[in-house]
């Protein structure tokens, strides 16, 4: 897309973030693993653009009514890629009546994968999956002995990326296990939108501690009524 | 009398050394922590993107943004660090990370291992554990020594589809200890537990093994 102007990164809110980005048969990223560091806003933006036939590249595909199961709920997407998906009775359903393709990818090669498309590097052979179901139809090399899998990198028409802390040129903060796959997904996304909870002007974040240097990141919006659900809560007594 | 999952977990424990660091699979592998000797510095490695896993937060101060790979709320340690997926999967597959422990659906005599998937089933999908089998330096099976109707999970191959090829070091069961030297020898019975005899074990296992 056009460069946008210093500055010109900051948008409203989420609606207006993704207007003239969205459309049917796209291919969106989604960061997070499980409900942490999921772009809450950018998601509800997302269903509500109405863009249907969806190929979703996300760790996992949210659980019933949030993240990406509220766009599974309106059937919006055809596709997903992910390593895991296990805590969502409505894919599962979808996924039994074919109404849904699945892609599954070991969760270190979904990462790298798209860490590979967002360094423009074509693939990479990796032992993951040699020997499985994951290396079959894909070309494999041998190397001293050992089977390596070609696995190619991944990029996306969009991708959408949730930070902590965020500043008007678009450099990002994460906190915490929160980071997961937002930094390689900010990398791969022809155009890029991240939601912060935090938006602060330049100059405020430390220059040696940004996580994702505001080049990946095109659009980026104040979030707002962050949820940040637990899946597991599991606590201690105290002595 | 068969292990209990406490044993298990207590069994596999024995296998961590000072200075290690660890990946713990979902389930009795998760219970290894709370078995680590006393005075024995190991780093817990979460694969969603933390080095350094402390315990299961108070109550009112869990934090969203702080869990672990089975998406369980947890805390952070002086020592923790944090870092993305790609890293995290780098330190894994790099071969940084010394040890992991797993839980299995079936293991063969060569070493592969199944526990991802069952034909037929709604497939979870097999996460992080087949980068964890191909890049981790020793892995430790732990698992019940028979499925419920009574049939080896210990096999002369894997029936189900495998989560990797020839990767299993130690297979701790309910019933045995199996452990080989290295990826090209075959397993060998190293312990029983209590009362149980290796003719049982034999009549029990499927798979060939010395010992």
């Amino acid at each position: 897309m056009q460069p946008d102007k210093a500055g010109k990164k900051v948008f409203a809110d989420a609606k207006s973030a993704l207007a003239g980005l969205t459309r049917d048969g796209m291919t969106v990223m989604s960061g997070g693993f499980g409900l942490c560091g999921i772009p809450e806003n950018l998601i509800l933006a997302l269903r509500d653009s109405g863009a249907r036939d969806l190929t979703v590249i996300s760790n996992n595909a949210g659980v019933d009514g949030f993240g990406l199961g509220l766009l599974l709920a309106t059937r919006q997407i055809r596709k997903m890629v992910s390593s895991y998906v296990g805590e969502n009775r409505e894919f599962e359903r979808q996924y039994l009546a074919k109404e849904l393709v699945l892609e599954f990818n070991p969760q270190g090669t979904l990462a790298e994968r798209i860490r590979a498309g967002g360094a423009g590097i074509y693939g990479f052979y990796t032992r993951t999956g040699a020997g499985t179901v994951v290396a079959e139809g894909k070309e494999q090399r041998e190397v001293n002995g050992e089977i390596f899998v070609l696995e190619t990198g991944l990029t996306a028409d969009l991708s959408i990326v949730k930070a902590w802390k965020g500043d008007t040129e678009g450099n990002l903060v994460y906190r915490k296990t929160a980071r997961n796959f937002n930094p390689m997904m900010a990398t791969a996304g022809h155009v890029t939108v991240a939601e912060v909870e935090e938006l602060v002007e330049p100059g405020v974040l430390d220059p040696d501690q940004i996580h994702t240097p505001g080049i990946f990141v095109q659009r980026i919006i104040q979030g707002a009524h962050y949820e940040k659900r637990i899946e597991q809560r599991t606590v201690r007594k105290r002595a | 009398m068969p292990w209990t999952r406490e044993d298990l977990a207590k069994r596999a424990a024995r296998e961590l050394r000072d200075g290690y660091y660890v990946n713990l699979g979902i389930g009795i592998p998760t219970l290894v922590a709370n078995y680590i000797p006393v005075g024995m510095d190991v780093v817990l490695q979460s694969e969603n993107g933390m080095l350094g896993m402390g315990p299961f937060p108070y109550e009112g101060e869990e934090d969203a943004d702080l869990i672990n790979a089975g998406k369980q709320t947890i805390t952070e340690l002086a020592t923790s660090s944090f870092f993305s997926s790609s890293d995290s999967f780098g330190m894994i597959r790099g071969g940084h990370i010394h040890l992991s422990v797993l839980g299995a659906l079936e293991v063969a005599e060569n070493g592969d291992l199944a526990n991802w998937m069952v034909p037929g089933k709604m497939v979870k999908g097999m996460g992080g554990a087949m980068d964890l089998v191909a890049g981790v330096r020793r892995v430790v099976v732990v698992m019940e020594h028979n499925s419920k109707d009574g049939a080896a999970k210990f096999k002369p191959r894997c029936e189900l589809p495998l989560t990797g090829a020839n990767c299993v070091d130690m297979l701790i069961t309910d019933l045995a200890v199996f452990e080989r030297p290295d990826r090209k020898s075959k397993f060998r019975l190293l312990e029983l537990a209590p009362g149980v005899t290796a003719e049982q074990v034999r009549a029990k296992t499927g798979a060939a093994f010395d010992g």
